[in-house]
């Protein structure tokens, strides 16, 4: 048994420690906004939040998430209150087909609580998230937005 | 998104009793309300639903992948309809005959048709329910409809002083006849379409409540993911399932045609029985198979043109002058969408229930009603969000596996691919050789062109025949190429290489337009000539495609490059579209950098702009990123790429500055899914000769010189 608090709510669920958080979330728990994208920490479709890190779910043990406070896309904001990227990601209309934009988004804000203003060079060396709609630029674009900052570099 | 079920038309209608739901033929010319009217042996097809709160529902029969449909179409019937696009609803359409595409004869997302295909039918279907409230209205209060007008979903009075709303109105409209020819807005009177901006899915695709295949959650539903075998053409004799059933949250293992699937609880519990099978192979042929032995047979086919079909043949052969030759090469590559093949089936007594993220319905349909032995209208699709297309969803086999595991374990199932899956069981961009030679007359004018084409076939995978063994999709860009060459000789080698040939967007072109536009760069330094006033002169008679390109060269500031990069510039004209780019870039090592890109295009009538140039964006990116480093290669028969640690595509880090701009030429709109990913490969590699002289004939650059 594993109880994980996911977006302040605790579950006790019978799955095997070594489970990837990705699938204890879409599969086990029901939340389907954090995606599978890769398996192996490549593509960050699958980033979630451990306290105040972003981390790759799929390759995260359920194990070392438990007694920590999980943050999915879900809770990343409110429709009342979207968190200032989101906000951002629409302003700019950042997504195509969207399936990357919760890992860009959740892998994006766990950077700004360490970097408040990325420069564009920033993103380029800490974003590893794939796109394959390329949206890079627009979210770039949204990411000044969003901190008032992202000066080309 | 509902998930309602939704079979045929006439239950479609039902769900919305109390409303005014209209079906008009594809075509433009079968239209009836479904309403108390509706006629026996009338083919149902439905764009929308007015409901009494105002709402109304827009129906989608293309698949969203990216490229702006779901607001796209509604954007189109919303204008006609005259109401505000707050007050649209999506829905996508079910798999019915009414949404087969009247360009296709399929309901099927391709070729960058969506919007050139459905322009007219779904403004008729939004002026035609327009007509029919403001009839409504006119025998509600008694007055003649020329005198009425409508803004906002409101019917104005303005000689009375008096309005209805078109929620008000539905139950009188649907008594209403349906018009032959409802008058159109002319383009001055539209207010949404070339004006809306705002995509319809952006607030769901930002906070994670878009649903996508993968997102499936049916009750009683399992997880599968099947073992297929490594080599193309491979079979499976034998399996020991042992030690997969020793997996907790395992459930079955079964047989289906393409290999081992493998039942659980979860996602991770399939993948993980998956690598505890212990299988057996009867590999064929292919085995022998390797890229080395590939490539090197492709480039002696496009050398000999052994076995060739003459395409085209234009003028006259063995123009005398100064020649050119070349020799080109393409390696395969993935279609890699986000989203790894899925999907969820649901077998019963009843029929079969899909739920997918597809670009093909009715081939969807057609096949699962194979494996299960029903009829096709006893399969229900329901199309999800796809997570990126590219043409990889047009093949039916991740929904054909959903429906076998569904059919042999009698339970509701979501058949789940690993990447490792989807890299390795693609329908590839196919590997290509090409062999060209150019004349230039004693003013360096281009006067012939000799082309051999070797790809495998793109259209048959597809079912689609061929005309006398050519592909016309594996020849795009080389047989109808927009440059006015006097004697042109184009041949077409169908290679049969056994690796699975696919449609990946701009298929053939992405491809062709690269050897097209490179080599009529060679053709310009040798006539030494300034490559855009050499594609200029071959465009004398294409205006639009002399604007993109001009407007290109404008933007990039074109024979100024930035200190420290070099320029180069490609056209491409794709399916009715016209693209230009222009690529600033430097060579970091070996690998060409680009910083930025100026990209252009002309689709004709704009209905969002903001989709347009996400598309020139993104198929810029995507191009890009197949050109820098992508490549499948064969060992042994199998693919020896597993993930994106070794299929490589762009991350933030490659991803040039894009300037992007439309050229309005108010023509009839084409499309912009596609084209733009054409023209990117040839402008970097024209680039990189005007850095170091080198011509990059290979695609990705990082191939080895040939």
């Amino acid at each position: 048994m594993v109880t994980l608090t996911i977006n302040g709510e605790k579950h006790d669920l019978d799955i095997p420690d070594d489970m990837p958080l990705l699938w204890a979330i879409r599969d086990v728990v029901g939340l389907t906004g954090t995606k599978f994208g890769c398996g192996v920490a490549q593509c960050g479709c699958c980033t979630v939040h451990l306290d105040e890190t972003a981390v790759r779910s799929c390759v995260t043990p359920v194990s070392q998430a438990a007694g920590k406070s999980i943050t999915t896309i879900e809770a990343l904001g409110t429709p009342e209150q979207p968190h200032p990227l989101q906000a951002a990601w629409i302003a700019e209309e950042v997504p195509q087909c969207g399936y990357c934009q919760s890992g860009q988004l959740m892998a994006i804000s766990g950077l700004l609580k360490k970097n408040p203003h990325p420069t564009d060079a920033d993103l380029a060396a800490s974003i590893t998230n794939i796109c394959r709609c390329g949206t890079y630029g627009r979210i770039r674009k949204a990411v000044a937005r969003a901190t008032g900052g992202g000066q080309a570099s | 998104m509902t998930t309602i079920n939704r079979g045929d038309f006439v239950r479609l209608g039902s769900l919305f009793a109390g409303s005014l739901v209209l079906g008009f033929g594809a075509s433009g010319c079968s239209n009836q309300s479904n309403g108390a009217s509706q006629a026996a042996g009338f083919q149902p097809n439905a764009w929308l639903a007015v409901h009494p709160n105002e709402k109304v529902t827009i129906f989608v029969s293309k698949s969203e992948m990216g490229q702006g449909v779901a607001t796209g179409m509604p954007t189109i019937v919303a204008d006609e309809l005259d109401i505000p696009f707050s007050s649209v609803e999506l829905e996508f359409a079910p798999a019915v005959p009414a949404y087969v595409d009247p360009a296709f004869h399929l309901q099927i997302t391709g070729g960058s048709m969506s919007t050139a295909s459905l322009w007219m039918p779904l403004r008729t279907a939004g002026a035609s329910a327009r007509a029919m409230l403001v009839a409504a209205a006119a025998k509600q209060w008694g007055v003649d409809p020329s005198t009425l007008t409508t803004k906002d979903g409101v019917v104005n009075d303005a000689k009375n002083n008096r309005t209805a709303t078109y929620g008000s109105l539905v139950g009188t409209a649907a008594t209403m006849p349906v018009p032959k020819n409802p008058t159109l807005k002319t383009p001055a009177e539209f207010t949404l379409i070339g004006k809306q901006n705002a995509r319809i899915d952006t607030p769901h695709k930002v906070n994670g409540t878009a649903k996508y295949g993968i997102d499936t959650r049916v009750p009683g539903m399992k997880f599968a993911s099947v073992l297929y075998p490594p080599v193309f053409g491979a079979k499976v004799t034998s399996f020991d399932a042992t030690k997969t059933k020793q997996v907790p949250g395992v459930i079955d293992v079964v047989q289906i045609p393409s290999g081992v699937a493998v039942v659980a609880s979860n996602s991770w519990a399939a993948f993980q029985g998956k690598a505890a099978l212990n299988v057996t192979y009867d590999n064929g042929p292919f085995a022998q198979q390797n890229t080395a032995s590939l490539k090197s047979r492709f480039i002696e086919l496009a050398r000999s043109g052994s076995g060739a079909i003459t395409a085209v043949s234009r003028g006259v052969r063995n123009v005398s002058g100064k020649r050119l030759d070349a020799i080109y090469f393409g390696q395969p590559a993935a279609h890699a969408t986000m989203e790894p093949m899925n999907a969820t089936a649901s077998v019963t007594s009843d029929g079969v229930e899909i739920w997918a993220p597809t670009q093909t319905q009715t081939a969807a349909q057609l096949s699962a009603a194979k494996i299960a032995g029903v009829a096709p209208d006893k399969v229900q699709i329901h199309t999800t969000y796809l997570g990126g297309g590219f043409g990889r969803r047009l093949y039916t086999d991740y929904t054909d596996d959903a429906v076998a595991v569904s059919k042999a374990i009698k339970a509701p199932v979501q058949v789940i691919w690993t990447r490792e899956d989807d890299t390795q069981h693609d329908w590839y961009k196919p590997m290509g050789a090409n062999s060209v030679s150019g004349v230039l007359d004693s003013d360096g004018n281009l006067v012939a062109m000799e082309h051999t084409v070797v790809m495998d076939s793109i259209l048959e995978p597809l079912g689609v025949p061929l005309k006398g063994g050519l592909d016309a999709v594996s020849m795009d860009t080389v047989i109808n190429t927009a440059y006015a060459i006097p004697n042109l000789h184009a041949q077409y080698v169908n290679p049969k290489s056994g690796v699975p040939a696919g449609s990946l967007r701009a298929p053939g072109a992405n491809w062709n337009n690269f050897v097209m536009e490179s080599f009529i760069d060679e053709l310009a330094h040798a006539a030494g000539k300034d490559p855009l006033q050499f594609r200029l002169a071959l465009l004398e008679k294409n205006p639009r495609a002399q604007n993109v390109l001009r407007t290109a060269a404008r933007n990039a500031g074109w024979g100024s490059p930035a200190p420290g990069t070099k320029q180069g510039i490609a056209f491409g004209a794709w399916n009715g579209t016209s693209i230009a780019t222009v690529a600033e870039v430097s060579m970091q090592g070996n690998t060409p950098r680009v910083h930025r890109a100026f990209v252009v295009g002309d689709v004709g009538r704009i209905v969002n702009p903001t989709i347009v140039l996400q598309q020139l964006e993104g198929a810029t990116n995507y191009g890009l990123s197949m050109a820098l480093a992508s490549a499948i290669t064969i060992e042994n028969g199998a693919v020896q790429q597993h993930n994106f640690y070794d299929f490589l595509v762009m991350r933030m880090d490659a991803a040039p500055e894009i300037h992007a701009a439309i050229v309005e030429s108010g023509a009839s709109p084409t499309g912009i899914g596609e084209p733009a990913t054409i023209t990117i490969a040839p402008a970097v590699a024209n680039a990189v000769f005007a850095i170091n002289g080198k011509r990059a004939r290979n695609l990705p650059f990082s191939e080895a010189y040939t």
